[in-house]
Order: C-alpha cells, then structure tokens, then sequence
C-alpha cells in the first residue's frame, strides 16, 4: 500500500510544481499583454496611446500587484476554476475557448496514443519472435528510418498528396464550417475527413518507439535465464516469446506509455498548426503569438494536468503488474 | 620506443572495432561523416551563395538550381546545404548542454540519495512531466533576445535534460549497491573517486547513448520551432526552409523539392544518430552486439 500511497503524494506533489512553473514561466521575462493587444489593434507601426492603454490594462484585468499576491489570486482562481478572460477572444473566458478546443485534441490524441501503443507492441512482439530474419531487419530499419521523419513534414506531405495532388480529403480545419460543432452522428460524419489526414500524420511514426523498445526488451528477456531455461525444458518458440518474453519485456513499454503522452502531445502541437487543426496546439501557438496569458497559462495546466494523471495511472498500473516494484518500495 | 609498445596504439581502440563491426552503426558512422563534411565545406560545394536572391523566383529544378528556388530567389539547394551547420551546431552544442545537466542532477541523485535524491528526482520529475514543445514554444516565445540561435540553444537544452538524468539515476542506483563498489568504498575511496573512477566507467556507453539521443532530439527541437516562425525565420536551417515553404504555399504550385530536400536531410542526419546508437548499445549490451 505504501506504493500507491507514495504514487498519489508524489502526483499532488508534482502538480502543485506543474502549476506554480506554469504561474512563473511566463511572467519571468517581462512583456506587456495589453501593449501587445493595442499594437495588435492598431497594427504594428502605431504609436500607443498611455490612456488607451491603461483603460485596455483596466478592462482585462492585468494586475499591478506584487508577484507574491499575483501568485496567490492564481491559486485561488485555479482552484475555483476561474481562468480569466482570453484577451484574443475577448470577452469570452478562457474556459468557454479552451472548452471548445481540448474535445478536438483529446480525440486525436486519444486515438493515435492507444492505436500506436497496441500495433507498436504487437508489431514489436513480433518482430523480436522472428528476430534475425530478413522481415525483422527490414521492419526495425525501416521503422528506425520513418521515425526520424519530423511530424510536421509527414504532415505536409500527405497534405501534397492527399488533399492537394489528389483532391481526396480535406487539407485545413476539422469540419466543413456547415454546422455548429456537436456530439451528435451528423457533426462526426462531416467532421470525419478532416480527422484522418492528422491522425495519419501522427500514426505514420506513432508507434515506432514502442516497437523498437519492445523489440529490445524482448530480445533481452529472451537472453536471461528463465528463458533459457524454458527453451532447455523444450517450450515451443511461441509459448516462449509470448508467455516468457512479452510478459516481461511489455512493463517498461507501459511506464513508456505515459511519457510519450508528452512527446505525442508536441506531435500533436505540430500536426495541429498544419492542418490548422481547432485544437489546444493550435490554440496554444495562437496565444502564445498574441501573448494572451490567462490563455496559454490554462492551455499549459490542461496539457500538464493531464500528462501527470496519465503517468499516475501508468503508475499505479506498474505495481500492480509487477509485484517487485512495490516490495522494493516498501523495503 | 620499442616497437611493442607503438603496436597497440596504432591499431583502432576496441570500442571502435565493435562499433564498425556493427553494420547499422558502420552506417551509421559514414552518414554522419557525410553530413559533417558537408556542413564544413559548405562553402565550396554549394553552388551559389545561400544569401544570394539575385535568382528569378520559383524556378523549377534545372542544371543551374539543383532544386529550382524559393518564391522569393534563393538556391533550394545552397540552403540545403548551408542548413547542415545549423543542424549540426545546435544539436551538438544543446545536445551537450544537455547531458551535462543530465549528468550532474542524475549521478547526485543517485549516488547521494536521500533529501537530495528527492528534491532532485522531484525536479526531474517535474520537467518531465510538462511536454517540452509547449513548454519550448512558451519559453521562446519569453526569453529575452528570442530569435537568436542562443535562445533556441538554451531552450531546447533546458527542456531537453530529464529523461536522461532519469535513466542516469537509475543506472547508478543499479552499480551503487554491488560488491565492488562498496568494497571500494570500505577501501576508503572517497565520494568523487567512486563516483568518476568505478562507476562512470560503466556508464559510458548510457551517456554516449543519453549524449547522441539528445543531440538527434535537439536537431529535431529546431527544426520544429524553426517550422512553427519561432526563432529568427532569416536564419538558413532546415526548419526555416520549410516554414517558408509552407508560408509562402510552395505546395500550392508544386514546389515539391523545396518540400522534400529539407525534410529528407533531417531525416538522414537524425537516422545516421540512431544508427550510431545502435553499435553504442551493442558497447555495453553483448545480447545486441552483430556475430
């Protein structure tokens, strides 16, 4: 018990930091948002005038605190759930357009991150059972070599071929604009082929890493001594690779699981800036661009926050399966 | 100097002999070879200055432009060529950043454990834990000077640090406790002694590992910021070229190669790093080592 209790100390623990670095992060070298959002106004030449200014600092509630008191009107609006207002999309909240964009990257990263971690581990399974073969050299190095492509170039690729060379499926948004967005059958069907050519962008080198770490971890297990003394007791080679190797080797593919959360979370950052895709990535840059803080402040607590769930789920996941992990713990 | 004793030097070290044993890492090696030839020699195998837009705009692939130009009349290919140097500067150079951060937070946490393994494994933790894109992408967009290759340089390696020190943790947690090490210590070695003398060595092959895979992750760092217009969008990299592909809709008129050059040299140089690490696993693990 002592495992899971230290898991879910250390989850508070880390969220708490994730949240003060994301108070600190972006105040630490200066800039002024409401300058920002005036020369945005009045373009970029134009002279700001002080009392425009002060009256835009006024409306969207800058504060002019010390950054301790800043620090605590943070947490308190965090924890009630108060995150301002966006100054890009004023005056809405920033929940209401965060609200509207984490379903489009939650789907997307939903799908690509399960689909990835159970074709990388099969065909990682696999590859290591036949390992030495020809189909074995070929697929690790040719899976070595797609993922290396960048994300957002397999993106512009498939956007040449695909939507523009071949006309076949959509290369920009997430739905045709004719209809409200909705959780209902008619909005998926026209939100569809816009979904497939970034999930596919993302799928392309999704689950290399899980592949090539299963292969290895599996050719390891299979050299240990249990193994060898399964192959010695006459197990045939699939009861082996499976029941032996697999077993073992398929743990540290799921602690893995939810750290390349992260890695697929700035694939998805990529991918969503190329399709201009209307999700938090996307939505992410925009704020960062316009320098819309309470914007991009959330955006960064809702990728942190979620982030740090995965990992303690994964955690909690790992004890479970492997009993040595919490008797080391405990010890 | 008797000749016994100039023998052994004039053979290859023996971790370069396994390592050109290894087929993927050979490969490896001479891709690498390649790339730093031709960002070192730039100068004399690019046919044009990277700078020179004196070029009609958009001009398809021909015996004068390899590659044709950009909308706006530079040499695809001069800037190909010349985005070599970026690539390879920063990588190494965040790269090195890197794993000495790595370095330092992951042996004092593992050796020393405790309060200090806690706070630092807390951290560790904690940059792990935040995605280092959006993290990357906020951080450039505040630190001062942004656009500078010492803004990206600096963000990528403070971004880029804690896995490594992770794995670095856990692999001295492992040598800490065996019996030549704490005979070593009963022996009164002191701290910085066992730490640099008996347990580095065995880490060699983690940090070369941990070193290259940061230098592959920070070329691919730049490249993604360079594509999203953070950092200065005049600076000749890959990253840049296809940012302007993409801004200026190179893809609309068929400016394939312009798509294709940049984006396949990055995969090239990140593919010849993974190849290296291959042999370098192979070093430590004789499991993965080639007959």
């Amino acid at each position: 018990m002592a495992y899971f209790a230290r898991r879910i100390g250390f989850f508070l623990l880390t969220l708490w930091g994730a949240v003060t670095l994301n108070f600190l992060i972006p105040r630490l070298s200066g800039g002024d948002p409401a300058q920002a959002i005036l020369q945005r106004i009045a373009g970029k030449e134009a002279r700001v005038d002080p009392a425009q200014l002060a009256a835009v600092r006024a409306m969207l509630g800058v504060p002019d605190e010390p950054l301790w008191r800043q620090y605590l009107d943070y947490l308190g609006n965090m924890a009630t759930g108060n995150f301002g207002v966006s100054y890009t999309y004023f005056p809405y909240s920033v929940s209401e357009v965060i609200g509207e964009a984490v379903p489009w990257t939650i789907v997307l990263v939903g799908v690509t991150l399960v689909l990835s971690f159970v074709i990388g581990t099969l065909l990682g399974t696999w590859v290591a059972w036949r390992r030495g073969t020809t189909f074995d050299s070929v697929l690790t190095v040719t899976s070595a070599f797609v993922g290396t492509l960048p994300f957002f170039w397999i993106a512009l690729v498939l956007i040449y071929v695909f939507a523009i060379t071949l006309g076949w499926l959509p290369p920009s948004g997430g739905y045709s604009g004719l209809m409200e967005p909705a959780p209902t059958a008619a909005f998926v069907a026209d939100a569809w082929p816009y979904f497939i050519l970034p999930a596919a962008a993302i799928m392309i080198t999704g689950p290399i890493g899980w592949l090539l770490g299963m292969r290895n971890n599996m050719v390891q297990s299979l050299g240990e001594d249990f193994a060898r003394f399964g192959r010695a007791k006459g197990l045939s080679n699939r009861r082996l690779a499976i029941a032996y190797g697999a077993r073992v080797a398929i743990l540290p593919n799921v602690t893995g699981f939810a750290l390349a959360l992260g890695g697929l979370i700035g694939g998805t950052v990529l991918v969503e800036q190329t399709f201009n895709y209307p999700g938090t990535g996307r939505l992410l840059l925009e704020a960062v661009s316009n320098k819309d803080y309470p914007l991009m402040q959330t955006i960064f607590l809702f990728i942190a926050v979620g982030v740090l769930v995965a990992n303690l789920v994964a955690d909690v996941l790992y004890g479970v399966l492997d009993p040595r992990a919490r008797r080391k713990e405990a010890a | 100097m008797t000749a016994a004793a100039l023998r052994p030097r004039a053979r290859a070290p023996q971790w370069f002999t396994i390592l050109w044993r290894n087929k993927k890492a050979r490969f490896g090696m001479l891709l690498l070879l390649a790339f730093v030839l031709l960002a070192l020699l730039a100068p004399v195998i690019a046919p044009y200055d990277p700078r020179d837009r004196s070029f009609a705009g958009g001009l398809p692939p021909s015996a004068a432009h390899w590659f044709g130009t950009t909308g706006k009349g530079y040499d695809v290919a001069s800037q190909a060529i010349f985005g070599a140097r970026t690539s390879l500067v920063i990588g190494l150079v965040a790269g090195a950043i890197a794993t000495a951060i790595s370095l330092l937070v992951g042996m004092t946490a593992g050796y020393l454990g405790g309060m200090v393994d806690e706070v630092l494994s807390f951290a560790t933790n904690l940059a792990l834990v935040v995605p280092a894109l959006p993290l990357m992408i906020t951080l450039a967009a505040y630190v001062p000077g942004g656009g500078s290759e010492w803004m990206v340089i600096i963000v990528i390696s403070i971004t880029g640090w804690a896995g490594a020190a992770r794995l670095k943790r856990a692999q001295i947690l492992t040598l800490r406790n065996r019996e030549y090490i704490q005979a070593a210590r009963m022996a009164g070695d002191g701290t910085f002694h066992v730490i640099f003398r008996e347990i580095a060595p065995n880490m060699t092959s983690l940090i070369v590992v941990g070193f290259i895979g940061a230098v592959g992750g920070a070329i691919g760092a730049e490249a993604g910021l360079a594509f999203l217009g953070i950092g200065n969008p005049d600076t000749i990299s890959w990253g840049t070229m296809l940012y302007w592909a993409n801004t200026d809709g190179a893809l609309l008129t068929g400016a394939f190669a312009r798509l294709v050059v940049p984006g396949l040299l990055l995969a090239l140089l990140t593919t010849a790093l993974t190849f290296v690490n291959f042999g370098v696993d192979a070093l430590s693990n004789p499991h993965l080592r080639e007959p």
